[in-house]
């Protein structure tokens, strides 16, 4: 789950960071009370949405007084902001945040992010902030600084500090540098974060050490947890059918193809749209309906799939080891009369009771094609749609 | 593989009560395995078709002698499960639950690697051993056959389909082992190799990737430097977008690494042979075993 800027920065700020000083607007007259309010020279007007390269594609704006703050907050809310991150639909800007502006001196890079490799968290950090740190880590990975943050005692001090002076700060701001790497160390073991990114990560004129980006997202295991970051939660920010899907605790990731899918089983399911890929067609979406799927869920699953207009057809992968076919079948019959269907749907059963599966499959009277196999399934669908 | 579980294991179930639990405990004693307790905080003294229950896993340890446990326990509870295994002396502890927040899984692995002991899972269908008639965990045991190819995998109905799959071509399993699809697995790819070379009942490999993380490019690297025995693989997710969680927690293309593609390269590199569809797993099997003889 990923938080916004601003949620993420109140994280920060709790924990003790230092954050420039803001407001969350969501009108545009909001904009310009925010502008006054901070009283500044200038101010910085921030798209808040779930994708990075904002400043790229215009999200992120310098206003020097109240009128322009009006009217950049006009020209981004309620709009759709497409960066190289988004996709050609871009997502919509719900949210502004106004903060003040302020005289940067340096720009750092700093992340906790777990290091799967070594099995810990790390904090990553680069002495050049607010570029693409994926750049630099394919160009110049050697520019990119790690130090290894213990799972229960955080970012020890020692390494802070040497983090600190390998950035190249100056000595007076080499502790509350410092300071501030071990804060989101800390933030990230207290939040079940997957991320916690600053780009940048600033040192003003005036000698302060300031998360002027934030981003945080939190383990979706973990929010049974973290109650209070997973009430933060916008579904608004989500596609509709991934939501619906989680709500019925299914796993479901929508793509751009014709072709629905229903396994059972996360790396079946990934293997199934490959094969479908193989043999021409598209996926339209990722979906594991779990180890236990009752018939209710098989409907259900079936509904989200059908909801988008533009899948053409369903190829249905089962390998029932404890779950029986028969059971299944039964299942996949009754879902296919609820949800009315109306396209093509090819059916692969395997497993337990495979037979007596295919025979109620074959006694339903439904418009279902059986498959073989795996390879026979993707074939039969991506022909049934073309 | 007579190592990981085989006719002297002595499993105790810890979730003996709950649905799964029940279940596959007794499916796991049908297929041969010796079952000798089970436990669920509140319940001891009672049974479960006649196997013990116990409030502890260290009262099961005390008066069975358990040796292995397998984990059913909610993903809310399940690193203490682990823990409770760990410190009452189980060797191998296979845990089945799926959910459990990455953090808690990097903080039980450190403790189960101090204490010497072995993590299967978590988020995985356990480990099966058809020679040995064992199994420990949910996999159908009617679709494995005595052999000598070892499998082992992120994913479960993906490996079923794998197992189907050599079965079907008269290439019968040694040990078929589920390393799970979480970030921070227990058992990494590695180690099961390291075991397989080492096993004289092992011939060949199957090894069933997806996207997310580096436990792919690893193991190409462990083949390429110490593996005499041949290995084929599939790798799942060539279709996958980034930044999204493809059902397993450890599935996700991030920061553009852990791309299928990648994967695939690396394996290709070290000599090992991976098929493109996955309907082709159990001939690329076939085909390691023509080029690359046993000695």
């Amino acid at each position: 789950m990923k938080l916004h800027e601003y949620q993420a920065k109140t994280r920060f700020a709790e924990a003790g960071l230092t954050v420039p000083e803001g407001h969350v607007v969501d009108a545009p007259d909001g904009a310009a009370r925010a502008f006054e309010i901070l009283g500044r020279e200038f101010a910085v007007v921030k798209a808040q949405v779930h994708a990075g390269g904002r400043g790229k594609a215009g999200g992120v704006r310098l206003v020097r007084s109240a009128e322009e703050a009006l009217s950049v907050a006009r020209d981004l809310l309620g709009t759709s902001l497409v960066t190289h991150q988004t996709g050609p639909k871009g997502v919509v800007v719900r949210n502004l945040l106004v903060e003040e502006g302020l005289d940067l001196e340096r720009e750092i890079y700093a992340a906790v992010v777990l290091d799967r490799c070594l099995e810990t968290p790390v904090l990553m950090a680069c002495a050049e902030g607010g570029v693409e740190i994926e750049e630099i880590a394919t160009k110049r990975p050697e520019a990119i600084l790690r130090e290894t943050v213990d799972c229960w005692r955080g970012l020890d001090a020692f390494k802070a500090r040497r983090m600190a002076w390998r950035l190249g700060v100056p000595k007076e701001l080499v502790g509350s540098l410092a300071r501030t790497l071990q804060g989101l160390a800390r933030i990230w073991l207290a939040s079940d974060a997957g991320l916690v990114e600053v780009n940048p990560l600033v040192t003003t004129k005036d000698g302060r050490v300031v998360c002027l980006d934030g981003k945080m997202s939190i383990d979706d295991s973990a929010l049974f947890r973290q109650k209070e970051l997973a009430a933060l939660r916008n579904t608004q920010d989500e596609e509709p059918t991934e939501v619906r899907a989680r709500a019925a605790h299914l796993s479901y990731v929508k793509l751009d193809g014709d072709i629905g899918c229903l396994v059972n089983g996360a790396g079946l399911a990934m293997a199934t749209m490959d094969i479908v890929k193989l043999h021409g067609g598209e996926p339209a979406n990722f979906l594991d309906v779990g180890g236990s799927a009752t018939a209710e869920q098989v409907a259900t699953a079936f509904g989200i799939i059908l909801e988008d207009s533009t899948v053409k057809g369903i190829l249905v992968n089962i390998f029932g080891g404890i779950m029986q076919c028969d059971i299944l079948a039964e299942g996949v019959v009754e879902a296919t009369k609820a949800v009315r269907l109306d396209r093509p749907l090819v059916v692969r059963l395997e497993g337990t009771n495979v037979e007596r599966g295919r025979q109620i499959l074959a006694d339903s009277g439904l418009d279902i094609t059986s498959a073989a196999d795996m390879g026979d399934a993707a074939r039969l669908i991506v022909e049934a749609v073309s | 593989m007579s190592i990981l579980i085989d006719r002297s294991t002595r499993l105790v179930t810890q979730g003996i009560t709950g649905e799964a639990g029940r279940f596959h405990t007794l499916a796991c004693r049908e297929y041969g395995t010796n079952v000798v307790a089970g436990v669920t905080p509140g319940r001891g003294g009672g049974d479960v078709e006649g196997i013990p229950v116990f409030n502890t896993v260290r009262d099961a340890v005390d008066e069975t002698g358990a040796n292995t446990s397998m984990i059913f326990v909610p993903a809310a509870f399940a690193a203490d499960a682990v823990l409770e295994a760990v410190e009452a002396g189980i060797g191998i502890v296979v845990c089945i639950t799926e959910g459990i927040p990455a953090l808690d899984e990097v903080r039980m692995k450190q403790v189960v690697v101090a204490a010497g002991a072995r993590l299967i899972g978590p988020n995985g269908p356990g480990v099966i051993s058809p020679c040995e008639s064992a199994k420990v965990g949910i996999m159908p045991g009617y679709i494995h056959t005595p052999g000598r190819i070892g499998v082992v995998s992120r994913s479960g109905t993906l490996t079923y389909e794998a197992v189907w799959q050599l079965t079907a071509m008269g290439l019968g399993q040694s040990t078929c082992l589920g390393i799970g699809g979480d970030p921070i697995p227990g058992t990494l790819f590695v180690d099961a190799l390291e075991l397989f070379q080492e096993d004289p009942a092992t011939d060949g490999v199957f090894l069933i990737g997806e996207i997310g993380g580096t436990a792919e490019e690893e193991a190409a690297t462990f083949v390429r430097e110490h593996m005499t025995k041949p290995v084929a693989a599939f790798v799942a997710g060539a279709t996958a977008p980034p930044g999204k969680r493809m059902g397993h927690a450890g599935a996700i293309i991030a920061g553009g690494k852990g791309t299928a593609a990648e994967k695939r390269e690396a394996l290709e590199a070290a000599g090992i042979l991976v098929a493109e569809s996955p309907a082709d797993m159990g001939r690329a099997m076939a085909k390691a075993l023509e080029a690359q003889p046993v000695p």
